[in-house]
């Protein structure tokens, strides 16, 4: 359909534009930067995977705008106060004025309740998004060159992230926030020789003190968010930079983009998203209570409730301590909390370190030193995904681990049995979801094969003259077939030669010979894809069908990417 | 073997050895909109009825902001918050929605190739920059002034030190963590009235959250003596449980016979691992339980952890009556309470010396 169409600088608001847009592009030079940084017409690709990151980034606005909503009211402040006001039961009693400053924003200022619990959701699922996020980075192999850094940058705002939700679930000073700095305290206490000494400079004083919300406040307001806007910057600028990867298909090359540009497609889809981010996270404010502070009463360091829990994103430190055996050791004269220090610190430090090292660990392994901006599919990379799944799955052993007293009440099971399970279960489950993930990956690989060599099953049966019946199979349409054979081809794996032509070990030695040994391990029992000359005698089986060709029919419309034809979907 | 595996892939998609050549961008498939007018007009008025819908309910939180009572429901919910929280959301979902209809049906969908180029700078790019650089360092002269540079190195790294010694003053250093207010006589008084307890009070089995008397000792002008954070540090450490349990039931180690006043004993209720107060009080058993980790306490052998994170058995106060009856402490803990610290061994032999 082609309309009328008039040029925006000679349309009366563009006329009346001009002069503004002229007076701005005389000092800063717009045109040009924006031609050179970020064109109007830049390509995104499209993917719902790629949405993923959208909702993090679009969460952490939505942060932002609540969090400085609810600065208005809130102090951050130890000091003691009893409270009078709005909520009757809690009225006369004594308590901090973070925690009764809290309670005014809940009763006391309309809309209050609602931007906290939005702040809340926001913060849920800001970590949530940038998780799921990661696993699609990682799984789809688009940290490998040139995005090593960015992943490494996106590692630094998850664990940003993590340090946020923490210092902003400790605010309120309620029993619950107040439990969750009793358990830092500990943590922190079990730091091996110093840490007496950061317990009492990070609190001011013995646990609680008086300056660990004030502090905690200024992390969680200025230093911490500034960290992640800057980062956030730089994460989106090597994105444009680099620009997007995408998947592969037809026409949709290691050295072009296909996709909608930014202006208008994209940044109406990604705008047009932060509203339905912000509506949804609204809708929960507005329908799922979260943390009623003023269920649990102001801190007291003497009384908990059953069943406390962190927030979901420290659930797995939280399991990992609970199962952890009470290993405790004097050690030149000083007490080692290893019960504490391993699970509660060493843990997440061993995690971040893993994957921070894996994109480097891979390329070192396979060797690839080239750049990749088509997404893997995950069965392509057995390993990679079969690393990927055990990951997860000791995650989620931990997070059980996080919640075993509310599984033992719920499901009447023995709790001492639950720890026991996440005792063992840690261990031997990774290892059984490694084996599991990595055939299942090879099974999709011999199916796709198959799909290429032996086509997609028609469902129409066959009779011979003989009597036997069998069903005819069809080629998939070739756009099918390339995206089925467009991964790399497996390399050749030879040993390295442990001496040259004169019997002197080869320098180095030790090292090829692991990364041999690393790289058989990386590329063992994957399935290679069909080479030419397979594909060529399969098309001559296909499509000879002993000399009848298979009719595709009118309400043919290809095959969907299982391989069964869309008309029958 | 090499480092360089043989490009392949889609991007030399018609390289010989590649099963399958590229086919190409697949043919633009029109759109409905792009072809029927009539619906091209119904997606304009679909996606110009939710802007209209968004402001309404805008409107509406306007309204409900200062109709909307905060002690009102609405389906068990708090009627003011579902009603802000209701039109506010709404509305928002509702401009997000109609912006990504738009863009869906009736945006131009044509997609676009844009080719990528190397991530690397050019060489001649590389070349030129470090021709730059290496003038500038050149013309400072840091190579040539080997002195100017080792005392600038020096001095940076010398920056460091007011930058970690400013930070001293964030606490003071650790003090007084072997020790709690708890001393000889003072009074094991009711957590939550302050009232001191007698032994005939407690029944067998009974467990009693309590507090050092002095947490509730008023000045003349009828003040607390000790109230907000200071309070709060002494409860954390100070915070005991006192039970009573059958005495013949009671198996305690050697000198802590008399700890106990007819099967009454009493111990620290924060826990040795991580500091949660502890309560979980299974009768039958004598086990007390952690609600944080879930480390387990046999209460009726000298506080000994049974399950769980925890390393350290529970301390156990040693109690006394005084003359009125009530139950007194005999003095402070003999052991270390609350979480492990680095100092923790050192400290437990100083108290052990001093006993």
């Amino acid at each position: 359909m082609t309309t009328e169409y008039t040029d925006i600088e000679k349309t009366p608001v563009g006329k009346k534009m001009a002069g503004p847009v002229e007076w701005l592009d005389d000092r800063l030079g717009l045109a040009g930067a924006g031609k050179k940084l970020m064109p109007v017409r830049k390509v995104f690709p499209e993917h719902w995977s790629f949405m993923l990151g959208e909702i993090a980034l679009w969460s952490f606005i939505v942060l932002l705008a609540t969090g400085v909503y609810l600065t208005f009211w809130f102090q951050p402040s130890m000091a003691e106060t009893v409270y009078n006001g709005p909520y009757k039961p809690l009225n006369g009693l004594e308590m901090s004025q973070a925690y009764s400053s809290t309670l005014d924003i809940s009763f006391g200022v309309r809309g209050g309740l609602l931007m906290r619990q939005v702040h809340h959701w926001a913060a849920m699922l800001f970590v949530a998004a940038m998780v799921v996020h990661m696993l699609r980075v990682f799984f789809t192999g688009a940290y490998r060159k040139p995005r090593e850094v960015n992943w490494l940058i996106g590692l630094g705002l998850l664990t940003l992230g993590l340090v946020e939700g923490f210092a902003g679930y400790s605010l309120p000073d309620d029993l619950l926030s107040g439990t969750g700095l009793r358990f830092v305290d500990g943590l922190i206490r079990s730091i091996p020789l110093v840490g007496s000494y950061l317990e009492f400079f990070i609190f001011g004083g013995e646990f609680p003190g008086n300056e660990i919300i004030p502090r905690l406040y200024m992390a969680h307001i200025l230093l911490i968010p500034a960290l992640l806007l800057g980062l956030i910057g730089a994460h989106m600028l090597l994105l444009v930079y680099q620009k997007h990867t995408q998947w592969p298909g037809p026409g949709r090359t290691e050295k072009n983009v296909v996709g909608y540009p930014l202006l208008p497609v994209y940044a109406a889809k990604a705008g047009g998203f932060f509203f339905v981010v912000f509506g949804f996270t609204a809708l929960m404010g507005a329908m799922i209570q979260i943390n009623p502070i003023w269920a649990y009463g102001p801190y007291n360091p003497s009384e908990v409730t059953a069943g406390s829990q962190p927030d979901w994103y420290m659930g797995f430190v939280e399991g990992a301590v609970r199962v952890m055996p009470n290993w405790e050791l004097t050690f030149l004269n000083y007490t080692w909390s290893l019960n504490v220090f391993i699970p509660g610190v060493l843990l997440m430090g061993v995690l971040f370190t893993a994957l921070g090292a894996w994109p480097f660990v891979e390329s070192w392994i396979t060797g690839d030193k080239r750049e990749h901006h088509l997404l893997e599919r995950p069965r392509n990379a057995p390993v990679r995904t079969a690393f990927g799944v055990a990951g997860m799955t000791m995650y989620a052993v931990f997070w059980i681990g996080g919640g075993n007293d509310i599984i033992a009440t719920k499901f009447h099971l023995s709790l001492n049995a639950i720890t026991w399970f996440v005792r063992i279960g840690w261990i031997v489950l990774p290892v059984i979801a490694f084996i599991v993930t990595k055939r299942i990956c090879i099974g999709l690989q011999r199916a796709d094969a198959n799909r290429i060599l032996h086509g997609y099953e028609t469902g129409i049966i066959e009779r011979t003259p003989d009597g036997s019946y069998s069903e005819r199979h069809a080629p998939l349409p070739v756009a099918n077939q390339f995206v089925l054979t467009s991964h790399d081809r497996l390399p050749v794996l030879e040993a390295p030669a442990e001496e040259d032509a004169n019997g002197v070990a080869a320098p180095g030695s030790r090292g090829a010979r692991l990364r041999a040994k690393a790289r058989s391990f990386y590329y063992d029992g994957a399935v290679d894809k069909p080479t030419t000359h397979d594909v060529e005698h399969a098309a001559e089986h296909l499509g000879d069908h002993d000399g009848h060709p298979v009719p595709l029919g009118e309400d043919f419309q290809g095959v969907s990417e299982t391989g069964i034809p869309r008309s029958h979907l | 073997m090499t480092d360089d595996l043989e490009p392949t892939g889609a991007s030399e998609g018609t390289v010989a050895h590649e099963p399958i050549g590229d086919p190409g961008l697949p043919e633009h498939q029109w759109r409905p909109t792009d072809v029927d007018a009539d619906l091209e007009r119904r997606a304009e008025r679909q996606v110009s009825t939710l802007f209209g819908l968004g402001a309404l309910l805008f409107l509406g939180f306007c309204v409900a902001y200062f109709t909307v009572d905060a002690d009102q429901t609405f389906l068990g919910w708090n009627g003011q918050n579902f009603a802000l929280g209701a039109t506010f959301g709404g509305g928002l979902l509702l401009i997000g929605v109609g912006i990504i209809q738009w863009a869906k049906k009736l945006m131009g969908d044509h997609e676009i190739v844009e080719e990528r180029h190397p991530s690397a700078s050019s060489d001649e790019d590389r070349t030129a920059v470090m021709i730059d650089v290496n003038a500038g360092l050149n013309e400072s002269g840091i190579a040539r002034r080997p002195m100017i540079r080792n005392s600038l190195l020096l001095s940076l790294g010398a920056l460091g030190l007011p930058v970690i010694v400013a930070l001293r003053d964030l606490g003071p250093l650790p003090h007084d963590q072997r020790r709690t207010v708890w001393k000889k006589g003072m009074r094991v008084v009711n957590d939550v009235s302050g009232t001191p307890i007698k032994p005939e009070q407690l029944q067998v089995g009974q467990l009693v959250n309590a507090e050092p008397a002095i947490l509730f000792e008023e000045d003349a002008d009828g003040e607390r003596v000790l109230h907000g954070t200071e309070a709060l540090q002494v409860k954390s450490k100070a915070a005991v449980i006192v039970v009573r349990m059958r005495p013949e039931d009671i198996t305690p180690s050697k000198g802590r016979e008399n700890w106990g006043v007819d099967g009454i004993l009493c111990y620290s209720k924060i826990c040795t691992h991580v500091g949660c107060p502890i309560s979980l009080w299974e009768q039958q058993t004598h086990h007390l339980l952690c609600p944080c980790h879930q480390s387990t306490f046999d209460l009726a052998d000298n506080g000994k952890v049974i399950f769980g994170p925890a390393h350290r058995p529970l301390p156990q106060l040693p109690l006394g009556v005084d003359s009125e009856g009530y139950l007194i402490a005999m003095s402070d803990f003999p052991e270390i309470v609350a979480p492990s610290y680095p100092e923790l061994a050192r400290d437990q032999k100083k108290l052990d010396k001093n006993s």
